[in-house]
């Protein structure tokens, strides 16, 4: 009997001191494996949403088929994890998952302390209030001493908890680890205020039952750049991650589509040349193949594409450009070129 | 004969004395499991290091920045520290289970006592609510009994009033009553009153087991813990004015304010951690009243006890001998379902311990303090229980 304990512990003792920091080669990993693990949202319109059958939809899921694009030129080779906000940085640091693309800020913190890295943005997001039209409030200015529903874990608890600070107003936070846990509570009355990033209240108010019956305050309390996240410490992965929004950004901007990407082998423009992989083996330096944006825009589309597939103004989102126009047509949408 | 064993000992070598044997494999067990804990918590801190994630546990003193909707017995703002959040979440935890163990005990209690009722509707209801409380999962019924206190409430500006309480889907505001200096007189005539209860018992014991007279001392100890407080109240009112005052709420802008409330979310998890352990609670009282010989009662009655009196002196203290270690259980479990609260915002240990998990990334540390402070508490309730039970023990002698 001791013995048999004695050679378990030293077993597991070996075994221990055996491993080390997971192989930093995700796209090995990921090349070997032939799937993209993607962590996802538990249901957010328009960004990351199942239908009943289980397919995934939403402009932070195409991110995600975007991926799977470059690597095995089939979009659909991507499994998804869906996470609440409390979860999703633990699964992607221990190794869940290969990519975080959940509406998830851009902050100081997550990029320098939890050993991530963001690798652009892919929606510039702010934080809005949401009320009932029967409160009769027309600002935020005017909140003070209400109760406030919200998810935990998220920059939204913290913006929430700074603008009443500064505004010297009191509050109540009723923060949940479900966002229909929220929604929920909200629509009961259990809050005055529901309180998320514009995109996400615009998401969430179609899951009320009388949407019509709320509305959104003016005023934007933050800034919230939404992105893609990868561990840190693994460079080529990084870099994957952050052309394949690159790619999608410059084909919108170079007018090239998922409908016209073919046609496009034709053109003279350079820079379509290279965006195509006619010219140049910047997928080989990726570590895929040249048709890595071919693969991308013919299968998912470019930024503009699944921005109004997923959350444009025909959507039931409904959300205007805004700051997601591109540099030239109003926005701050932005990729540095292909070259 | 004993030198010829003696003889043989001596012949023993070393390695082959059991002694000798044992001592040496178990120092290298202790070594070995000491070394494997070592490695294991080193190369925790060396992946921490090479995948950049932040460790160690200054985080405690930088300003956490998130509300949290109930604080009890701290000031906490979203200027304290992580450390103060974490130990309010704390103290949620504890006013919870501790209010929760109350409540299960007594209706626990109850619903054992029913169960043995010679009252066929009285017994089958207390089965029922037996089988169906313990049979349907906890996180269910937490969320059940949340949309319970919530949906029927309105909002409020249509507040029920019940007596100057108030009661909406916000919560129930009641007066908080305030205290003026005069009010220590009050205190202390309570602690006098529990003092000389305490004497007058121990007198009475002594009594009856010299005189066998008993003295009824229910009815004296009554008489001092609130007689005497309440006198000693009505003179101070006389003489320095009313000692208490209230803080009435008030509906102002969207909620009332002021005045003492309760949250709907402490609601819903008190009536759901207390029904759900009352139900195995129940099960416990049942069996130790039923593990009392039967023999015992005809005893007891055939000396002239009455049915009261047998069920105090005789069937309850040898029946709290079964009752007790299952019970520590149970309030182990309730101790620890409490943690489920997270799921409908009641700020518990868990639910604070994960924000700032979330906030700070530091996850290795979170769960070690939340593993330490359960452990805590557990091995705390174990002792007390143990304690109790060594009591209970004595009285049966
Ligand atoms: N962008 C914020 C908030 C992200 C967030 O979790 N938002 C909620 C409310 S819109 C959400 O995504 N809920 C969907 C879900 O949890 O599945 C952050 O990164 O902290």
């Amino acid at each position: 009997m001791k013995r048999t304990l004695l050679s378990i512990a030293l077993g597991a003792a070996v075994s221990v001191a055996a491993v080390t920091a997971a192989s930093a080669g995700t796209l090995q990993d990921v090349k070997a494996k032939g799937f993209v693990q993607c962590g996802v949202s538990q249901g957010l319109p328009g960004f990351s949403n199942p239908d009943d059958k289980g397919n995934w939809t939403g402009i932070d899921v195409d991110l995600c088929r975007a991926v799977a694009a470059a690597i095995f030129g089939d979009a659909n080779k991507v499994k998804f994890t869906p996470l609440s906000a409390k979860e999703r940085f633990t699964a992607l640091q221990s190794g869940e998952i290969d990519l975080l693309s959940r509406n998830t800020t851009w902050t100081a913190t997550r990029d320098t302390a939890l050993g991530l890295n963001f690798a652009g943005v892919n929606y510039y997001d702010g934080q809005g209030f949401m009320v009932r039209k029967s409160l009769g409030v027309t600002s935020a200015m005017q909140l003070n001493g209400a109760a406030i529903c919200t998810n935990t874990g998220t920059t939204t608890e913290l913006n929430v908890a700074d603008f009443f600070r500064s505004h010297k107003m009191q509050y109540e936070v009723v923060a949940f680890e479900k966002a229909d846990e929220v929604v929920k509570a909200y629509d009961e009355g259990r809050c005055d205020v529901y309180t998320t990033d514009r995109s996400g209240l615009a998401a969430q108010r179609l899951k009320l039952k009388n949407p019509d019956e709320h509305i959104v305050l003016p005023e934007i309390i933050s800034k919230e750049p939404l992105g893609p996240v990868v561990r840190q410490g693994d460079d080529q992965w990084f870099d994957l991650v952050k052309w394949t929004l690159f790619a999608m950004v410059n084909a919108e901007e170079l007018g090239v589509t998922s409908k016209n990407v073919d046609e496009m082998k034709k053109s003279n423009n350079p820079a379509i040349k290279r965006l195509r992989g006619v010219e140049g083996n910047f997928g080989e330096n990726l570590g895929v193949s040249n048709a890595w944006a071919y693969n991308i825009i013919k299968q998912v589309g470019n930024y503009g594409e699944s921005y109004d597939r997923n959350v444009g103004p025909k959507t039931p989102l409904g959300l205007a450009r805004g700051l997601n126009a591109l540099w030239n047509k109003g926005g701050i949408m932005y990729a540095p070129p292909i070259r | 004969m004993s030198a010829a064993s003696e003889h043989a000992e001596a012949k023993v070598p070393l390695w082959n004395n059991p002694r000798v044997r044992a001592l040496v494999s178990q120092t290298l067990l202790i070594a070995v499991l000491a070394w494997a804990f070592w490695t294991i918590f080193q190369n925790t801190v060396h992946n921490l290091e090479q995948r950049k994630i932040a460790s160690g546990f200054g985080f405690l003193s930088t300003t956490a920045g998130f509300g949290i909707n109930q604080v009890l017995f701290l000031e906490y703002t979203e200027a304290s520290s992580y450390g103060k959040a974490f130990l309010a979440g704390l103290l949620n935890t504890l006013v919870l289970s501790f209010i929760g163990i109350i409540f299960a005990t007594i209706l626990g209690f109850i619903i054992g006592i029913m169960r043995l009722s010679h009252n066929w509707v009285i017994s089958k209801l207390a089965a029922g609510y037996v089988e169906f409380f313990r049979n349907i999962p906890l996180l269910l019924q937490i969320f059940v009994w949340y949309n319970v206190v919530l949906k029927p409430l309105p909002g409020p500006r249509q507040s029920l009033e019940v007596a100057g309480v108030f009661i909406n889907n916000r919560g129930v505001y009641s007066p908080k009553p305030l205290f003026t200096d005069a009010w220590w007189f009050v205190v202390f005539a309570f602690i006098a009153g529990l003092i000389g209860t305490w004497a007058v018992a121990r007198w009475a014991r002594k009594r009856q087991m010299e005189t066998g007279q008993p003295f009824p001392v229910g009815w004296t100890a009554l008489g001092l813990i609130i007689g005497l407080p309440l006198a000693t109240y009505f003179i101070v009112s006389l003489v320095a004015g009313n000692p208490v005052h209230f803080d009435y709420p008030e509906l102002k802008g969207f909620n009332y304010r002021g005045g003492m409330r309760i949250i709907p979310e402490f609601v819903a998890m008190l009536l759901a951690l207390s029904i759900y352990t009352a139900a195995f609670i129940g099960e416990i009282v049942r069996a130790g009243i039923q593990a009392v010989s039967h023999g015992q009662t005809e005893a007891a009655l055939a000396l002239g006890l009455t049915r009261g009196q047998m069920l105090r002196l005789v069937v309850i203290p040898q029946a709290m001998r079964v009752i007790i270690p299952p019970l520590t259980s149970q309030y182990l479990n309730l101790t620890k379902n409490s943690s489920l609260a997270v799921a409908i915002a009641y700020p518990d240990l868990v639910a604070v311990g994960g924000t700032i998990l979330n906030q700070t990334g530091q996850a290795i540390e979170i769960i070690g303090l939340w593993m330490l402070i359960y452990l805590s508490l557990s091995l705390a309730t174990s002792a007390f229980m143990n304690w109790y039970n060594a009591k209970m023990r004595l009285v049966e002698r």
